[in-house]
């Protein structure tokens, strides 16, 4: 544009500028109808089709109408846009044909020709029609007519640019018709008009981009040309076209510079590498900065200049678009950015003038957003402008610092001069802000004026600043501020006002792990705290830093000399003590026990080596390096004995400490592992869980205190304690690095010592680690003397040597011995469960003893006084020897053992032993077996089922029969005696049973083996004790030597033979030699078992023998059909002695007795027809016979066994005196009927009318004269008829086969 | 050429730094850290859009007078943050995008095999 060659008219560049449409013709009739048209054209939206494939927009049209002139037309190259008509319009409201032809005619084709001229196309002819004019005129013509010949005459080809308004005035439909149609047209027009020519405008103007590279091209130039496309949009409201035009400015600007950096220099931009003279920041308030688009035009702009320019007119363009956030984004960028394009440019600006322009410049940009915004809208888009607010923030600082405000002195006249050129660059304050109290320029004025303005300003800023990054949650960014802050607070000598900033932002980063910057903020704590005197804090930090590997080796070592020199002042308060975390001067790596288990005896020595890895640059001094122990006594004595704790404690002794502090911090929601345990809490006496429970072991780590987790700056945190158990080593020199330091103490009171606190004091400096962890422990124990007796687990021999294994060994469970563990303290006294065979009587057994011997030491001479028990025999070795251990087991030696014994007394001397020592050695004992009880009576009864019975008792009883033997041993060390009882059990059971067959008699006698030793039986005996010389035992037993293995049964059998009348009763000794089958050769010879037990009434009296028939006329019984049982009795013997009873009659010198029989088919295979028992008189004679008959019936088919067939004794009752004499015998009948009931099934109407004998015979007991029952002892009857069976068939008829399935 | 990368933990705790002038390293690590601030604006931005998180690269996080900070995110939550001179103006978008997706590749070689399992978090310490 060439402003200098016309004057043209004012140009006022607001959102007044309208597209300007040209009118000609009649202008009163213009006039007359622009109200209308000025109203209606913007009113409807008309679709706009743009080129360059742009998306079509919706546009309210608006324009400014002129009348037309031949000036307003632009000449040939004329670039101006705003002042350009796109549309000329030639109003007439001419009806007659006349007139036409007269004026309008011509006019029009001057009109025509002017645009012509000016190559315009873009024009309109308006016919207004009038009805009111056309009633007054009689001889016009049809209004047709004029339209037509003008479109005949101008519009060739172009029908539609003339165009009818009728009536315009008028308020009618037609009218608004015609109003519309109108409209529509001009709309129409004035967008082709804009497509038009805004195209060719554009053509032309990317045609002078293209020609950008050409020597001359000139920026300004086309900048110019392109801002007026983006006027017009901006006139158009389209202010995104508009701003995208800018946009590309501001781009293709970018790029030169760019480029120009890259050394492809363009001519035009050295106009902008003028030095830097005026910062005086962005102008925001007005649309157009004409100063500064003029100085653009001038190509005078530099390139803050036109940079700024570029952005007051974007920053114009956004807040019209509503986007005053994007606003303050682009500035940020624009302020980096022109930075960055000074530099590259190499423009020389003064120190602090960019500093000015960017401070400035961001408080103009947030003035002008506050200015557009409410508070609400300002204060929840905090994210972005704060930005703007922190570089404003870090530039006044900058300045501060540059103009000498922030020393302490102030400024000097170095920095004053400064200030001045500073302030000259700003010039002068701009008359829109003139009148604003907070303008920018103000306030950067008075900033720079003094230190005290300075201070104001820049606390404002930056508290501003921490407040609105925290409300964002900024934290960092707030943190980050607030450390510059305490920079300047430490400048200004406000170390107090400085320390709250610097620790937040440690803890930020601590909280975060970031070493470097945890180590600078660290370091200006130091100082502040230094300044503050703040000893301990101060003390802390340095220990951190001189451990701190970010700093360099000279950095550390001061910091380390620092806690030195404190520590070696003489301190006013000797005894004050200044208590520091141990952590930062030195970790803690590993311990180690010795001995290994942690275990020490009271008097005991116990080691702890410590590795301690210093964390300082240079060796310390240690005074003493103490750990504080926490003596426990434990309640349960029992864990304390040696035994529990050699048993408990096995691991290597050694403790590996991780490092406290890993190199990334644990952050908040990475606690460290809950460490779980269960805990189980048994009783001392019989080991039942008394309580259970769940220990968390690092309670300590979990439940401290958050902030003290990430903040170890804190000595408020460390306590000392102060305990009466420490441990101690003095004057150590920590080299750097690891260190090993033992420490040596005397076990002294029993019980658990618990290291908490490890403590290193130099000078009045103390290291405190306040929690050593994993938990560490040792443990002293004090032990009274004690003496354990426990049989030594018999040797077995393995298992049964033979195929048969008998139902009693799987049922029998593993023998338990219980064993009574004494001590010389005759309160204390436990049991131990112990699985293992117990001593078997008879044989040799070794016992155990073992003297643990606690705090007593075993002087030469102690020995143990044993009392002999009567039945147990100690078996005296020559060479018995006993070892001695110490208590961890680690050494041990042998010692002689002498054994002394006399009659009462067996006196063992004990090897000298010192305390804590354990003294084993073993014994051999013999219990010598003692005459076992009487064989039971009741093992004889029941002749007729002898082996039934047996298995019952084998049943019931597989326990062996056990015998205690007391022996009270008297100890050294104890004035009581204590009384050991040592159980044996006898390792065999023995039962007899008598057998008969007819009247011969056999005596069997089984030995089971309960144990679980295999034995060697030899010499079986049985004798009769009674010594009666007519009797004779004749043993079957071939074999004199037998083995008997465990848990099996070898039975002997001997015949009864004599010659005259039997003795009633038979007492017996059977006697068996016995030696374990393992051992080949017994020191000693060894007792044989005796069992002794007494036979009666073992002569057979009676023979009972019973016969059954097939009905007459049959072969066989038949099921169902009755046959008859024929019992015969015979009396086999005359009169004997125990026939003497009461129910023995005499009459004429016979005897007879009373006997009961009974059929009992106990397993119901017949049928007892009529009466199954009776009363017979029974002549007491050899070869008296009773015959009795009776009807039974086979119920099954086959080989049936015969009914029982039972005799008893049938007694009178009582009288008087016989029932006294006689009550051993009753009791006995008593039990036997019980048993029988036992054993019978109560199934048949014969037993329930025994029953009720029964019931007779007890009650009898109360003196009623009843008969009773006397069962006839076994060995008294003989069934010659037991075993027999009878072939039964079936009915011919019964064909059922009955099948139960269950 | 960037002048600083660091790779920063889910936590926040920084994994790797490597910066080339080396007398600048903290105020690079601050320069990190705070904008760390940002990228955790971000990763709560995603979180209310309940969005896949598809995009990785961050953009530019925090520019500076002098430097450009951009951020990357891996779906682990670790991040990337490259620093990078203002002055440099050929590193455009691309190039910076390019970068990170070979850091990332390169982080991923290092890491994959110490990851542990249940959880995309990379053992501490590396």
């Amino acid at each position: 544009m060439d402003a200098s060659e016309e004057p043209l008219p004012p140009v006022i560049y607001t959102m007044e500028n309208k597209p300007i449409v040209t009118c000609a013709g009649d202008q009163n009739l213009f006039t007359s109808v622009y109200p209308t048209l000025s109203q209606q054209l913007p009113r409807e939206p008309m679709e706009w089709r743009r080129s360059y494939g742009r998306a079509p927009k919706m546009i309210h049209l608006e324009s400014n109408f002129v009348q037309f002139k031949e000036e307003l037309l632009p000449k040939e190259g004329n670039k101006a846009l705003l002042t350009f008509p796109f549309l000329h319009i030639y109003w007439t409201e001419c009806c007659d044909t006349e007139v036409y032809k007269a004026t309008v005619k011509d006019d029009l084709t001057k009109w025509q020709n002017v645009l012509k001229a000016h190559s315009s196309v873009d024009w309109l002819i308006v016919i207004v029609e009038n009805d009111a004019k056309k009633k007054n005129k009689t001889n016009i013509l049809p209004r047709t007519s004029i339209v037509d010949k003008i479109r005949n005459d101008f519009c060739n080809k172009q029908s539609d640019r003339c165009v009818v308004l009728s009536d315009p005035l008028k308020d009618s439909s037609r009218t608004q018709e015609s109003w519309n149609a109108f409209l529509t047209k001009l709309r129409t027009l004035l967008l082709m008009s804009f497509t038009k020519n805004l195209g060719k405008f554009e053509d032309d103007m990317r045609t002078l981009r293209e020609k950008r590279t050409e020597p001359g091209w000139s920026f300004c130039e086309y900048f110019m040309v392109q801002e007026e496309l983006a006027f017009v949009f901006e006139m158009l409201q389209q202010f995104e076209d508009a701003l995208v035009q800018y946009d590309e400015l501001d781009a293709l600007f970018s790029q030169y510079v760019v480029n120009f950096g890259a050394g492809d220099g363009a001519n035009w931009l050295t106009f902008f590498c003028q030095p830097v003279k005026s910062w005086n920041g962005l102008i925001l308030r007005k649309p157009i900065d004409m100063e500064k688009r003029e100085s653009i035009q001038r190509r005078e702009a530099t390139l803050l200049d036109l940079r700024s320019y570029l952005f007051s007119r974007q920053c114009t363009l956004l807040l019209f678009l509503q986007r005053p956030w994007e606003v303050a984004q682009r500035a940020l960028e624009l302020l980096h950015n022109c930075v960055q394009e000074l530099k590259l440019l190499e423009v020389s600006v003064p120190p602090g003038a960019l500093d000015c322009w960017v401070f400035l410049s961001c408080l103009e940009v947030l003035q002008r957003i506050e200015g557009c915004c409410d508070r609400a809208q300002i204060d929840s888009n905090i994210a972005h402008t704060v930005g703007l607010w922190s570089y404003a923030t870090e530039k006044l600082k900058s300045l501060g610092y540059l103009c000498g405000l922030v020393s302490e002195k102030g400024p000097n006249s170095e920095d004053l001069n400064r200030t001045v050129d500073l302030l000259a660059g700003l010039g002068a304050e701009r008359p829109e802000t003139a009148n604003t109290a907070q303008s920018p320029y103000k306030k950067l004025k008075e900033a720079l004026s003094s230190v005290e303005a300075f201070e104001k300003h820049y606390l404002d800023l930056s508290h501003a600043t921490i407040e609105m990054y925290t409300s964002i949650g900024r934290i960092r960014s707030a943190k980050f501020v607030g450390k510059d802050l305490a920079e300047f607070y430490m400048r200004k000598k406000a170390p107090q006002k400085a320390e709250i900033y610097l620790q937040g932002a440690l803890k930020n980063y601590l909280a975060e792990g970031w070493a470097l910057p945890i180590t600078h903020t660290r370091k200006q704590l130091a100082e502040c705290q230094k300044h503050l005197g703040q000893i301990e804090n101060y003390l802390q930090t340095s220990s951190l830093l001189a451990s701190d590997h970010h700093l360099t080796e000279e950095e550390r070592k001061h910091f380390c000399q620092e806690i030195l020199d404190f520590a070696s002042q003489p301190s006013d308060n000797p005894g004050h003590k200044i208590v520091l975390p141990m952590q930062s001067f030195a970790q803690l790596r590993d311990l180690h026990f010795d001995p290994s288990n942690a275990v020490v005896h009271v008097g005991g020595v116990l080691c702890i080596e410590i590795t301690m890895y210093s964390q300082m640059p240079v060796p310390v001094h240690v005074e003493q390096i103490v750990v504080n122990v926490h003596f426990s006594i434990e309640k349960n004595s029992y864990r304390k004995t040696a035994e529990w704790l050699t048993k408990h404690k096995t691991s290597n002794g050694i403790i590996n400490f991780p490092p406290e502090t890993a190199p990334f911090p644990v952050s908040q929601n990475s606690l460290p592992a809950l460490e779980l345990y269960e805990m189980f809490e048994r009783s001392p006496s019989d080991n039942s869980l008394n309580t259970t429970g769940i220990i968390c072991r690092n309670v300590h780590m979990l439940l401290r205190r958050q902030e003290s987790s990430s903040s170890l700056e804190m000595p408020s945190g460390v306590a000392l304690e102060e305990g009466a158990h420490v441990l101690r080593c003095s004057h150590v020199t920590l080299e750097p690095g690891a260190n090993q330091i033992t420490f040596r103490t005397q076990a002294k009171e029993p019980g658990t010592y618990t290291l908490r606190q490890l403590c290193a004091s130099v000078g009045s400096v103390w290291f405190v680690l306040p929690h050593i962890y994993p938990i560490v422990q040792y443990d002293v124990y004090s032990q009274e003397p004690q003496l354990h007796v426990e049989p030594l687990a018999v040797q077995r021999t393995s298992g049964p040597k033979c195929a048969g294994i008998s139902p009693c060994q799987q049922a029998s469970s593993q023998p338990c011995s219980g064993v009574l563990q004494f001590c010389s303290d005759p309160v204390y006294w436990s049991w131990c469960q112990m699985s293992q065979d117990s001593l078997l009587a008879g044989i040799p057994q070794k016992v155990k003893f073992t003297v643990t011997t606690g705090h007593y030491t075993i002087k030469n001479g102690d020995s143990l006084q044993l009392s002999n028990a009567e039945a147990m025999l100690i078996l005296c070795q020559a060479e018995s020897r006993a070892m001695v251990y110490s208590n961890t087991r680690e050494q041990s030696s042998d010692a002689a053992l002498r054994i002394q014994s006399s009659d009462k007394v067996t006196s063992i001397s004990l090897p000298v032993a010192p305390a804590y020592h354990v003294i084993e050695f073993e014994l051999e004992v013999l219990s010598l077996p003692s005459a076992p009880a009487l064989g039971g009576e009741s093992d004889m009864l029941g002749m007729a089922e002898p082996h039934r019975k047996h298995k019952d008792k084998q049943k019931t009883g597989h326990c062996m029969v056990t015998t205690d033997h007391k022996v009270s041993i008297d100890c050294p060390w104890s004035i009581y005696s204590t009384v050991i009882a040592l159980t044996f059990s006898v390792p065999f059971r023995t039962t007899h049973a008598l057998l008969s067959s007819g009247t011969r008699k056999y005596v069997q006698v089984c030995v089971q083996n309960l144990s679980e030793l295999d034995f060697q039986l030899s010499d079986s005996y049985l004798v009769d004790t009674s010594d009666s010389t007519d009797l004779q035992l004749v043993p079957l037993n071939t074999q004199s030597q037998q083995p008997i293995y465990s848990k099996q049964s070898v039975f002997f059998v001997w015949e009864l033979k004599w010659t005259e009348e039997p003795p009633p009763s038979l007492h017996c000794r059977f006697s068996v030699g016995f030696s374990p089958a393992s051992e080949e050769q017994l020191s000693i010879s060894l007792k044989p078992y005796t069992y002794e037990f007494k036979v009666e009434n073992f002569f057979t009296l009676y023979n009972v023998k019973a016969e059954i028939f097939p009905p007459s006329g049959m072969e066989y019984c038949r099921t169902g059909s009755l046959c008859s049982l024929e019992v015969l009795i015979t009396r086999l013997s005359d009169l004997l002695e125990v026939d003497k009873d009461e129910a023995l009659t005499e009459s004429d010198e016979h005897f007879s007795t009373k006997l009961m029989y009974e059929v009992v088919d106990n397993s119901s295979n017949w049928a007892v027809c009529g009466k199954s028992c009776g009363v017979i008189s029974m002549p007491v004679a050899a070869r008296a016979t009773h015959r009795v008959h009776m009807e039974v019936m086979p119920l099954f088919a086959g080989y049936l066994p015969l009914p029982d067939v039972r005799l008893f004794k049938y007694l009178p009752h009582h009288s008087a005196h016989s029932s006294q004499l006689d009550a051993d015998s009753w009791i006995e009948n008593d039990s036997l009927s019980v048993d029988k009931h036992g054993d019978d099934q109560p199934d048949s109407s014969s037993l329930k009318s025994r029953g009720s004998v029964h019931s007779a015979c007890s009650s009898e007991h109360k003196g009623l004269p009843m008969p009773r029952l006397q069962a006839l002892p076994a060995g008294q009857v003989f069934n010659s008829s037991s075993g027999t069976q009878v072939l039964v068939i079936p009915s011919q008829d019964d064909h059922v086969l009955e099948v139960s399935v269950t | 050429m960037a002048v600083c990368i660091e790779v920063i933990a889910k936590e926040n705790y920084p994994f790797y730094i490597r910066s080339t002038p080396t007398e600048n390293e903290l105020k690079f690590h601050c320069m990190v850290h705070t904008s760390l601030d940002v990228v955790d604006e971000k990763i709560s931005a995603m979180a209310k859009a309940l969005v896949d998180q598809r995009e990785l690269y961050q953009d530019l996080l925090y520019p500076t007078e002098d430097y450009k900070v951009y951020g990357y995110l891996t779906n682990s939550k670790v991040k990337f943050v490259m620093v990078v001179d203002s002055s440099n103006t050929a590193l455009r978008d691309n190039e910076i995008r390019s970068m990170f997706r070979k850091l990332h590749n390169s982080y991923m070689d290092v890491v994959q095999p110490l990851l542990q399992p249940g959880g995309l978090h990379p053992v501490q310490g590396l």
